[in-house]
């Protein structure tokens, strides 16, 4: 098996456009959720969200790309941009050697919405030529490959939630085994639509608070629901040698990947949390020597009563007692929940908790609930030595996924 | 009078300067495609009220001019 390290990082998060304006506010507590400004929401059960603030995808991107794209694909792009550029990994490889595994939870939602009312009040003339190109799920990695001539391997992953996290992982897996020798991956969403708020919400999925403190409360007391957000998260994956033959700065080393399936609910996760407990041992498998006490674990954390109870139990499960000494945090209680995007920037901030050892905290966590009782680094940050760093997502459908990360000289 | 009009619509899709265009300026030389030719008939039919079918042999502006002059003056 080869070994895979992360040699490039993007992210277009509601909190920041770029990494480090990502990562300064994540550390900072700031709070990306804020009443929906795309729509009026005042009409709805759920008027919050984490919206994406400032994007200007004809500045970003170009005028063309930015018309002829939905957001989910715009925010594909200028992640991977940020990515690319931060790899220097153009130029050094064949087209046929760098693959894309990038996926969405969803997809344009956003165009889907549009496209079928012009079809109700204009008719069939009324539908644009561009309307399935723009929507479909998989168009991100396919417009990626474009823009970055990404002849390898190109695979769209949807697994709900945890969507980034699978490409990320599935990617690791294939540059391991020699299929490629680089890979663009993660994870994109733009779903905040009137129609997604409010199918979320009578799931009862959705926070309905209008105080953007009281909202995504992850691994508390009054926690009632997770508030949806947007963005995409990529990261350029890299076989060793290659990074290490042309000088590549390498933020960390993949060193492990878990996947599993609850068969349980299509919905709820299965409370016994064997199934999470599993990806989480899996990923960690090949990390065995790290004491608890350097583990960072991003959690899922979405801030609804079912999953943050499963996480911990899933946590207890795969760490024993020593699940008290884990750091865990829900960076979700500022970014809201990217969906598909959500592993793709949860794995960032894993990476960047690792690299430069400080937790990132979870911030609104003020009151204890009994039955959560591991650290979740609450409202402030944690200057603290990090050995291995681990992302854990679960997706309707019941996906469970995690990926692990270590210095790479460690 | 289309052309003026019909250049600062595609000017304003393609992002780029309409003095740069006139009527013997190719789709293709901007990027335009079949998929991009299919959206600018809609936009036609919004801005002058004449449906143009698509046409294979649509390839410059002003082979778009004429059309709508013969779909105005039918």
């Amino acid at each position: 098996m080869k070994r895979v390290v992360v040699t490039g990082i993007g992210a277009v998060t509601p909190v920041g456009n770029d990494v480090p304006s990502f990562w300064e506010a994540i550390l900072s507590g700031k709070n990306g959720i804020a009443p929906i400004t795309a729509f009026d929401a005042t009409q709805y059960n759920w008027q919050l969200a984490a919206e994406v603030k400032d994007f200007d995808a004809a500045a970003v991107l170009d005028k063309i790309t930015a018309r002829k794209t939905d957001p989910f694909v715009q925010f594909a792009l200028a992640a991977t941009q940020e990515a690319m550029n931060d790899s220097g990994i153009a130029g050094t490889l064949e087209p046929e050697e760098l693959g894309v595994y990038y996926g969405s939870g969803i997809g344009g939602f956003q165009t889907l919405c549009s496209q079928h009312i012009s079809m109700l009040e204009g008719g069939q003339r009324k539908v644009a030529p561009q309307f399935i190109s723009k929507m479909i799920y998989n168009i991100a990695a396919g417009n990626i490959a474009i823009r970055f001539n990404a002849k390898g391997a190109n695979m769209a992953v949807s697994t709900a939630c945890a969507t980034g996290t699978t490409a990320i992982g599935e990617a690791y897996r294939a540059i391991a085994m020699g299929a490629q020798t680089a890979i663009i991956c993660g994870g994109t969403e733009a779903a905040i639509t009137p129609l997604a708020l409010v199918g979320f919400g009578n799931a009862m999925a959705l926070n309905s608070a209008t105080d953007p403190n009281m909202a995504s409360l992850p691994f508390d007391a009054r926690r009632g629901g997770f508030v949806m957000g947007e963005g995409a998260g990529t990261l350029i994956l890299e076989e060793y040698e290659h990074a290490v033959a042309r000088g590549a700065k390498i933020y960390a080393e993949v060193c492990g990947y878990g996947a599993t399936c609850d068969a349980h609910h299509v919905t709820a996760p299965d409370p016994e949390a064997a199934q999470v407990a599993r990806a989480v041992q899996m990923a960690c498998c090949n990390a065995k020597d790290v004491h608890a006490s350097e583990i960072y674990v991003n959690a899922h954390g979405t801030g609804t009563a079912l999953n943050d109870k499963t996480e911990t139990t899933a946590l207890k499960k795969a760490f024993g007692e020593d699940a008290k000494k884990l750091h865990i945090s829900s960076t979700k209680s500022m970014t809201g929940h990217m969906l598909g995007a959500a592993g793709a920037v949860e794995a960032i901030a894993a990476v960047l908790a690792l690299q430069n050892d400080i937790i990132p905290p979870t911030i609104n966590l003020l009151e204890a609930d009994p039955e959560l009782d591991l650290d979740y680094t609450p409202n402030t940050p944690v200057k603290t030595p990090v050995s291995l760093a681990i992302s854990t997502s679960l997706g309707f459908g019941g996906h469970n996924a995690c990926v692990a990360f270590k210095k790479v000289n460690a | 009078m289309v052309q003026e009009k019909l250049i600062e619509l595609i000017a304003e899709n393609v992002d780029c300067d309409a003095s740069e265009l006139n009527e013997s300026t190719e789709f293709a030389s901007l990027g335009i495609d079949s998929l991009d030719i299919a959206e600018l008939l809609m936009t036609v039919e919004d801005e002058f009220g004449v449906t143009v079918e698509m046409d294979p042999a649509l390839k410059t502006v002003g082979d778009l001019v004429a059309k709508i002059e013969e779909g105005r003056n039918a």
